[in-house]
């Protein structure tokens, strides 16, 4: 008999019901500053009450809410560390750049909670090259990262080995994964992901071969016929998508990366809405985490566009697609 | 063994096989659909204590199917010489034992898809607390069915 979440699946119900609503993150756009923004935030509960009222801070602390909250469910159920993956990698990529460059940022601007493994001890590990702490395919892109860095001081060559191994272990995961929500996750993400890195490539002049190589394979789209469409230019490549299971994303992409972003995002949460009705699987516990690290995302460019003084029309034009 | 159980002093022992499967069919459906209620009622009471009486509710609904299959079985076992009648005869005793399996077969399974209604239902009452005719309705359609199965269990046991 497969395993249910019936506790687990009521709980997030009941936490479903603080999420913002796009009405909510209308009446943010409308306060007059970032102050008055992080105010109505603490009022709704988010951030640490102890804590200054700091955008990082705040979003940082809603963040490892989320993740305390799914470990204290779960326990030694690791049927959600797909979710971490990426942040591993995130970790890695901030260790990796602050002791190779030797960074000066607090520890809370660089490193994320919820990872597999925690921040502190992926810094260690880096810091003294003790990579047998990582899985195997995250050992060997952590010491080529670091290697590369350390030899090349490019940043971004560091990133593309990391991104890469990231998507293609969350490929391999997603396709082992037993829920569809999270196959979904993983598919997605990776897709998006493959879309952008190679439009991103492809803007920065490199060929159609280094392109190949930054994207994870054996994901949902063919990335040979992606590398070369983003060779001919982001419509070529809106064209492709038109003919992948990705195809409602064609049109956003024609018009604009950040679009194509918010489109993804859209789509990854409606697909999310069905683990509405979802009872006894994992389901609805990975559409939660989703759902919050968009909620989180969308407020954070809140705050950002807030801070600089962009206009409410503006603000109201960028507002993603709410769970609630 | 068959034509033992077949024999003519067999019919007690028929009659009470079906006393006893509709308390234990009924019984273990309703025990699994509370259980299913009652681990949602347990995730929503963590985070909104106030909603216990609500809840408590919905648990409970699968667990009539138990008291049915109970019903049923007292009933028999007072017509068939245990706690009052007269021990019946295999043909009776069979008849005994059919008249046992709806509320013991429909009770199972109306029990654990009542039980999955009710936690489901809980979800909903922990998003919309001011739902809760809703929330109750819906499993309630569930019980219809061991309802049909108690009629036809009870007016069959009766009748004999």
């Amino acid at each position: 008999m497969a395993k249910d979440y019936i506790y687990e699946v009521a709980r997030i119900r009941v936490k479903e019901g603080s999420l913002l609503t796009r009405a909510q993150l209308k009446q943010l756009i409308a306060l007059p500053d970032i102050r008055s923004a992080l105010a109505q935030l603490a009022d709704w509960g988010w951030g640490n009450p102890d804590e200054p009222l700091e955008a990082e801070r705040m979003l940082a602390a809603e963040s490892a809410k989320t993740w305390e909250l799914i470990d204290e469910l779960l326990r030694d159920d690791d049927s959600l560390s797909l979710l971490k993956l990426t942040r591993d990698y995130q970790n890695i990529k901030a260790a990796i750049k602050q002791i190779y460059t030797n960074t000066k940022l607090p520890p809370e601007r660089l490193y994320v909670s919820g990872g597999r493994i925690a921040a502190e001890e992926i810094r260690r590990a880096i810091r003294e090259q003790d990579y047998e702490i990582f899985p195997e395919a995250m050992a060997a892109a952590a010491r080529e990262a670091a290697e590369l860095l350390a030899e090349t001081g490019d940043g971004q060559l560091c990133d593309a080995v990391l991104d890469k191994a990231a998507l293609t272990e969350l490929i391999r995961e997603g396709k082992e994964a037993k829920d569809p929500a999270l196959q979904e996750y993983a598919a997605l993400t990776a897709a998006q992901a493959n879309v952008m890195i190679a439009l991103r490539a492809a803007a920065g002049g490199k060929n159609r071969e280094e392109i190949l190589n930054m994207l994870a394979p054996d994901g949902e789209l063919n990335i040979h016929t992606l590398a070369q469409a983003a060779m001919e230019g982001r419509e070529a490549v809106a064209d492709y998508l038109r003919f992948t299971q990705y195809s409602s994303l064609s049109d956003s992409l024609m018009e604009s990366m950040v679009s194509f972003e918010r489109s993804c995002e859209d789509l990854l949460l409606s697909r999310m809405r069905e683990q509405k009705s979802e009872v006894f699987t994992i389901g609805p516990l990975v559409a939660y985490v989703v759902v919050r690290q968009n909620e989180i995302k969308s407020v954070r460019m809140l705050l950002t566009e807030k801070q600089n003084h962009l206009p409410e029309s503006v603000m109201r034009e960028r507002l993603r697609e709410m769970y609630v | 063994m068959s034509q033992g159980l077949f024999s003519a002093d067999m019919g007690q022992v028929w009659a009470l096989i079906g006393a006893a499967l509709a308390t234990f069919l009924a019984g273990s459906g309703s025990a699994i659909g509370v259980g299913m209620g009652g681990r949602a009622a347990a995730g929503v009471l963590t985070e909104k204590p106030e909603l216990f009486a609500k809840v408590l509710i919905l648990q409970l609904l699968p667990g009539t199917q138990g008291i049915y299959g109970l019903l049923v079985a007292f009933v028999t076992l007072g017509k068939i010489g245990v706690l009052g009648g007269t021990a019946p005869t295999l043909q009776q005793g069979l008849l005994y034992f059919a008249a046992c399996l709806p509320i013991g077969v429909a009770g199972l399974i109306s029990a654990i898809h009542q039980g999955k209604a009710s936690a489901a239902s809980i979800s909903l009452l922990a998003k919309r607390p001011d739902s809760f005719g809703r929330a109750m309705l819906l499993p309630a359609m569930v019980e219809t069915y061991a309802i049909l199965a108690l009629l036809v269990s009870i007016l069959t046991v009766s009748s004999l």
